[in-house]
């Protein structure tokens, strides 16, 4: 009875035990979404910060992108953005000197919301952004909403100033192009050159040679991110500088490489083992027919192989797409769009890398880096599912 | 066929041949020179000053000690975490599981977890173990994350272990009177034992190096003393590279010691490689699988 009921209970502990793996990616789903997500209910505007204006002004509500483009004065009449025909005057806090005096405000500022208010009045044009503590409580002058950060704004902006004033930008099309076009180019380099090696290790090599390569491949496979990034810096990055003459060598161009050689392993590993797969049977067949180990490599094998393979290749983008620390010391980290590949670029892993660290937490620029978190999360599941559903066809196929 | 034709064959066959043979020593040639440039340039710098002693000079000289000790308590800790859940693990979904829908499940599971970001486990790590459980910056909430991040390798290389024996073990053993959980215990994990431990000390290399994952969980970038319990925070291999190579203050004096250290993490991995090897081969002659 007893030993029944301790093989019940063995059996309930390795039971939970199996259930740690779903329960971590649900946690993670869980916790990178709702951090991430919230960010949508945020104001680009720091800390209590709030928009006032003369109370005339039609504007009743202003995107994140509108008040950069007012502060950055390239949008200088309210009639752009939905006023009346009137000439944007900004009131900025640095120029507070040129307003009042010293005196005016008194020793603790405790006269600026009245001043404040007046002047907002006195001028039709005037937009001022400003901590809610500096308003009068009988204000006349009118608040108006910064729009909150929208999704589709956030997908397809093209900037990324998670720490502007008055308003930061969250734009991650940049960061999302960023990562995909050095995670393609890098799978450019290394699938020809991967593929070339399983194609060698399993068809050509012989049984001495691919003793001594499979453990190579392993420890290939086990050097850390960090120590690729580190021999990027101090090798490729000067060597891409000097050879292209560029005022820097961190580029796309130096992560492509690194992910590169970073990919090989995977690439190589799965290849191989597709490569393999191939029934001796067919081979035979074609051998017997006439047609020489090349040619039944080309027809028969890579055919036999092919979703193995493009298994091989999405796997390695993956990787690539989901490497942080390599590609944080090499490319640059210049959040702007990618026009070549020698130019500085920046990618969603190196972003959050870098700047978690400064972002104070639970405020929108740490909120935003989740978000960005959950981008990285849903490209590389979908990767990872698409793997595992073609690899199950392959074998229902068989 | 005429004679030129087959001559034209055997030409393309030897180009072809040719050309993957270069190209297979040209990606052995890539890991033998990152290997050995890194090898030249810090093999001077490691000697026993260097791994005992505490960094001095704004991390220009001295050693990098604490940072050894701290990725030992990071692997030590996130080993106590990962090692008995996931062989736990894989027992259960390779024994007790028929095929499934829940076998299928897990394993899924299991596979979309090994392939999340390690950037992300460090997301994660940070969300749920340093802020909402309030662990703060901690050994217990870099363990954990770094646990996790290597349960996928130890049930996959468990599962692996336990499917090559060979199941007229188990119908032997089952014959003889012995319940299920006898036969795993006696019979069918020590025959598996060689793999596990293989995949246990691959993983252990895994977590030595991931740098990621420490970012906001545990990694600190200099401490004058060694970790006194598991809520503090440690220096740590992977990190202390990382920072010394990009964000010192004086990166050109340090670079010295970034040789040392690249040294230092390349020859774990090379040790740990070679160790399970020789695992998997003196271990794994005791017990023939299939």
């Amino acid at each position: 009875m007893i030993k029944k009921f301790i093989n019940k209970l063995i059996e309930g502990i390795l039971m939970l035990s199996s259930t740690v793996t779903t329960l971590t990616v649900l946690l993670i789903i869980v916790f990178l979404f709702s951090e991430g997500l919230s960010v949508f209910k945020e104001s680009p505007l720091e800390g209590d910060n709030i928009i006032v204006l003369n109370h005339q002004n039609k504007v009743s509500h202003i995107s994140s992108s509108d008040i950069k483009d007012i502060f950055d004065q390239k949008i200088t009449n309210w009639k752009l953005i939905g006023g009346s025909n009137d000439s944007i005057i900004l009131f900025t806090f640095n120029e507070i000197n040129n307003y009042f005096s010293e005196e005016e405000l008194g020793p603790e500022f405790e006269y600026l919301p009245a001043k404040m208010d007046s002047l907002l009045e006195s001028q039709s044009g005037m937009i001022a952004v400003f901590s809610k503590k500096y308003l009068l409580k009988s204000h006349r002058s009118k608040i108006i909403q910064a729009d909150k950060i929208n999704p589709y704004s956030f997908i397809n902006g093209s900037e990324w100033f998670p720490t502007a004033n008055p308003a930061v930008q969250l734009g991650v099309l940049p960061l999302i192009l960023g990562t995909l076009y050095v995670s393609f180019v890098a799978i450019l380099f290394a699938l020809p050159v991967g593929l070339a090696t399983a194609i060698y290790m399993a068809e050509v090599a012989n049984e001495k040679t691919r003793r001594v390569f499979k453990p190579v491949i392993e420890l290939l496979a086990g050097i850390p991110s960090v120590v690729y990034g580190f021999f990027g810096l101090i090798v490729i990055v000067p060597l891409i500088q000097s050879s292209f003459h560029l005022p820097v060598g961190e580029t796309g161009l130096a992560g492509s490489i690194i992910l590169a050689i970073m990919a090989l392993p995977t690439i190589i590993t799965v290849s191989e083992d597709a490569l393999r797969n191939t029934p001796r049977s067919m081979k035979e067949a074609s051998l017997a027919l006439g047609a020489t180990k090349w040619q039944t490599i080309v027809r028969i094998v890579i055919p036999y192989s092919y979703s193995g393979i493009s298994a091989a290749a999405i796997l390695g983008i993956g990787r690539a797409i989901g490497e942080t620390m390599a590609v944080l010391m090499v490319t640059g980290n210049a959040a702007v769009i990618p026009h070549t590949l020698l130019e500085p670029v920046r990618t969603i892993p190196a972003t959050i890398a870098a700047e978690l660290g400064e972002a104070p937490a639970n405020g929108i620029h740490y909120k935003a880096l989740f978000a960005l978190g959950c981008i990285l999360f849903l490209i590389t599941l979908i990767i990872n599912l698409w793997v595992e559903f073609s690899s199950k066809k392959r074998r229902i196929g068989k | 066929m005429t004679l030129f034709e087959i001559s034209r064959k055997r030409l393309a066959e030897n180009i072809a041949f040719w050309i993957f043979r270069l190209l297979s020593l040209g990606v052995m040639g890539i890991l033998f020179s990152i290997l050995g440039f890194i090898l030249y340039k810090g093999i001077d710098v490691v000697n026993w000053d260097f791994i005992t002693k505490m960094p001095e000079d704004g991390m220009t000289k001295g050693g990098i000690y604490p940072a050894i000790v701290g990725t030992l308590c990071l692997i030590t800790g996130s080993m106590i975490f990962a090692f008995p859940i996931g062989v736990m693990s894989g027992i259960y979904i390779n024994e007790y599981t028929k095929d499934s829908w829940y076998r299928r499940f897990v394993q899924l599971m299991t596979a979309n977890l090994a392939g999340i970001p390690s950037i992300v486990f460090g997301l994660f790590g940070m969300a749920l173990f340093v802020n909402k459980l309030g662990f703060g910056d901690s050994i217990l909430a870099g363990s954990l994350t770094l646990g996790l991040l290597a349960l996928p390798v130890i049930i996959r290389t468990t599962e692996e272990a336990l499917k090559s024996v060979d199941d007229s073990y188990r119908h032997a053993s089952l014959a003889l009177g012995a319940t299920k959980l006898q036969t795993i215990h006696r019979v069918t994990l020590p025959v598996a034992l060689p793999n596990i431990i293989t995949g246990f000390i691959l993983s252990i290399g895994r977590v030595s190096g991931e740098t990621a994952p420490i970012l906001f969980t545990v990694a600190a970038y200099f401490l004058p003393k060694l970790p006194s319990s598991i809520h503090d925070q440690v220096m740590a291999l992977p990190y202390h590279l990382y920072v010394i190579s990009t964000s010192g203050t004086n990166i050109k004096d340090s670079r010295a010691m970034a040789y040392g250290t690249a040294v230092v993490l390349i020859l774990i991995v090379l040790i740990l490689n070679l160790i399970a090897n020789a695992v998997r081969r003196y271990l794994g002659k005791k017990y023939k699988t299939n």
